[in-house]
């Protein structure tokens, strides 16, 4: 049994929009969080309706963005896929999380500086 | 992007020390805390550092986006604001480069998952010394704005029909969904309405375009030359049908088939269109091979079809079949909110037809031909324009410009349109009930023997009530006749 994450990438963060991704990693993983496989995907162009179909067509279970407008992820969630949005930060520091077993929608993986930290 | 505790405190030193509280000093009397300017201004505020990361963000921008402040401070702000712009063309590196401000229009993703529409402004913010310490963005919520501009380019024209009221906004915005359908389509509505446009623009609109439209008016022939035109003949059907013909029906194969009056259409040839709606087989008189006519059937009325179906005068079950879509075109009194867009539209075409400097209506005009009930509705006012335009010498057209009958029949008029309100019928065509339907010819004759009857045949009076030379008069007398 193994569960396969999507996650929208732009540079090597979160891509801040579902709707302008041209880029996305797939990651395999098995029940332990272990990576199975893991694999870049570049879209041909944005497109929220083709990214849609991509995440269908990979069978991908959770997918992880930034913001996503409300139609499309009502279609994915209807599609029995899971929705990460709002996550802000380094793609592979979300991925880490979902490994750990941890829910990541609405986080920040952002180093925002020892003012945080201190707080 | 991971930053060092050591990063931090070099790009955040100058403006984080006092951000959860900063205060600008030096430009009132004393310091005020920079959260009191900026939290009462009606637009999303945020304040970066040269790496873009949130500094500081006001209520208004908070409530655009979603987040609080204390969520997102020290996050990139293309993270936090989600903008098309950001990603592609980040306003803050541009004015950066240029040093000056930058403005643009895009849309943002909020965290309730809306695409909204914003004018964002770029500005950045340098010390003294001309480093730069960050910069200033503001967003401004441009929704009301677009629905407006929607609302302002919304179609108001479809075919040959204008028009700007709502009745006829609901139309346009109908017209073209219809179009690309091959549903029956009814359209009702008084005389002059624009029935027969409206038909035309609908298959002009259509997939059928290149294809034939046919016109069938079926209450301007007998019963039996009637079925003949619709269903053709075959040589030989009766006496004097020396060849096939192949009707109307099968001439409009593949294209459209428009039947107005579809009301006076006799009860013996309503069974015969009905059972071609069905069949969608036409079989020519004297004939029994049938011919597979693929048509899209318009049809239109300006009579109570369900008042006819009650009276018996027309059948229910056709009535159904050809009730698919049913468009109702109001008559133009209930859009005389369009009546100033018509009446230019006419005169701007017939100024430019007759090749006349005519530019404009008095003020007095434009009052007389507001309050006049149009009984011919729009037909009718291109009537009036159109006589207006040709006697008018001048630049503006004025009262004396008018038909005369609109000030004589008004009356008459009033009494035409409350029968049509009452009966959905049209005017029985008494003499005095308007010009509706003539043309320019039959108006200008009328009238100048309007004038003549008013001037008890006194020719140069009848030329001074119609603003016309004695010579011009004579010239029109003779050219219509009436000199005898």
């Amino acid at each position: 049994m193994f569960k396969k994450v999507l996650i929208t990438v732009w540079n090597s963060d979160i891509s801040p929009r579902f709707d302008l991704t041209s880029e996305v990693v797939i990651v395999a993983l098995n029940d332990e969080g272990s990576v199975l496989q893991e694999r870049t995907v570049v879209l041909p162009h944005a497109s929220a309706e083709e990214l849609c179909h991509l995440i269908l067509t990979e069978e991908a279970g959770l997918v992880i963005c930034g913001g996503i407008e409300e139609e499309y992820h009502q279609y994915l969630t209807w599609k029995k896929v899971e929705v990460s949005d709002s996550v802000m930060g380094p793609w592979d520091r979300a991925l880490e999380q979902v490994r750990a077993g941890e829910p990541v929608a609405g986080s920040v993986f952002y180093d925002r500086g020892p003012r945080q930290a201190d707080a | 992007m991971i930053y060092s505790a050591y990063n931090y405190k070099i790009m955040f030193e100058k403006l984080m020390d006092s951000c959860l509280d900063p205060a600008v000093a030096g430009l009132f009397k004393s310091p005020v805390v920079l959260s009191s300017l900026l939290e009462p201004l009606p637009l999303g505020v945020v304040i970066v550092d040269p790496e873009r990361r949130v500094l500081l963000m006001n209520q208004a921008l908070e409530a655009l986006t979603g987040f609080t402040r204390d969520e997102v401070r020290g996050v990139p702000c293309y993270a936090v604001l989600r903008g098309n712009v950001c990603m592609h063309q980040c306003p803050v590196l541009e004015a950066e480069a240029g040093g000056q401000p930058i403005r643009r229009e895009g849309d943002l993703i909020n965290r309730g998952r809306e695409k909204i529409p914003v004018r964002l402004t770029s500005v950045p913010v340098r010390d003294p010394q001309g480093a730069l310490v960050g910069h200033l963005e503001t967003f401004e919520d441009i929704r009301l704005l677009q629905q407006l501009n929607e609302k302002f380019h919304q179609p108001f024209s479809f075919g040959q029909l204008i028009g700007r009221s709502l009745k006829m906004e609901e139309l346009f915005r109908i017209l073209p969904v219809v179009a690309r359908t091959d549903s029956s389509v009814l359209i009702t509505g008084e005389t002059g309405t624009g029935k027969d446009m409206v038909a035309e623009a609908l298959h002009q609109a259509s997939g059928r375009a290149k294809e034939p439209f046919i016109k069938v008016n079926c209450g301007a022939l007998p019963e039996t030359l009637m079925e003949s035109e619709l269903f053709g003949h075959s040589k030989g059907a009766f006496t004097g049908a020396v060849g096939d013909k192949p009707g109307r029906i099968r001439l409009a194969h593949n294209g459209t088939l428009y039947l107005t009056e579809i009301g006076d259409l006799p009860l013996s040839l309503q069974v015969k269109l009905l059972t071609f709606l069905d069949d969608k087989i036409v079989y020519p008189l004297g004939s029994t091979r049938g011919f597979q006519a693929e048509v899209r059937v318009v049809t239109a009325t300006h009579r109570h079809l369900e008042r006819m179906v009650r009276e018996g005068r027309f059948r229910e079950d056709l009535l159904f079949r050809l009730n698919v879509v049913r468009l109702h075109l109001p008559p133009l009194r209930e859009r005389s909110e369009d009546l100033p867009l018509l009446m230019d539209h006419f005169l701007g075409a017939f100024s430019l037809r007759f090749q006349k400097k005519v530019r404009d209506f008095s003020q007095e005009v434009r009052r007389i031909l507001q309050t006049y009930p149009y009984p011919g509705n729009v037909r009718e006012l291109r009537n009036i324009v159109e006589y207006a335009a040709n006697i008018c010498q001048e630049e503006v057209i004025k009262p004396e410009h008018l038909p005369i009958y609109i000030f004589e029949n008004a009356s008459l008029s009033e009494r035409a349109v409350a029968q049509k309100e009452e009966a959905f019928l049209p005017p029985l065509g008494e003499v005095g009930s308007g010009t509706s339907g003539m043309n320019w010819p039959e108006i200008e004759r009328r009238l100048i023997v309007e004038a003549l009857v008013r001037s008890k045949g006194r020719k140069s009076r009848a030329a001074e009530i119609l603003g016309w030379g004695r010579s011009t008069l004579w010239r029109k007398m003779k050219h219509y006749e009436l000199n005898s």
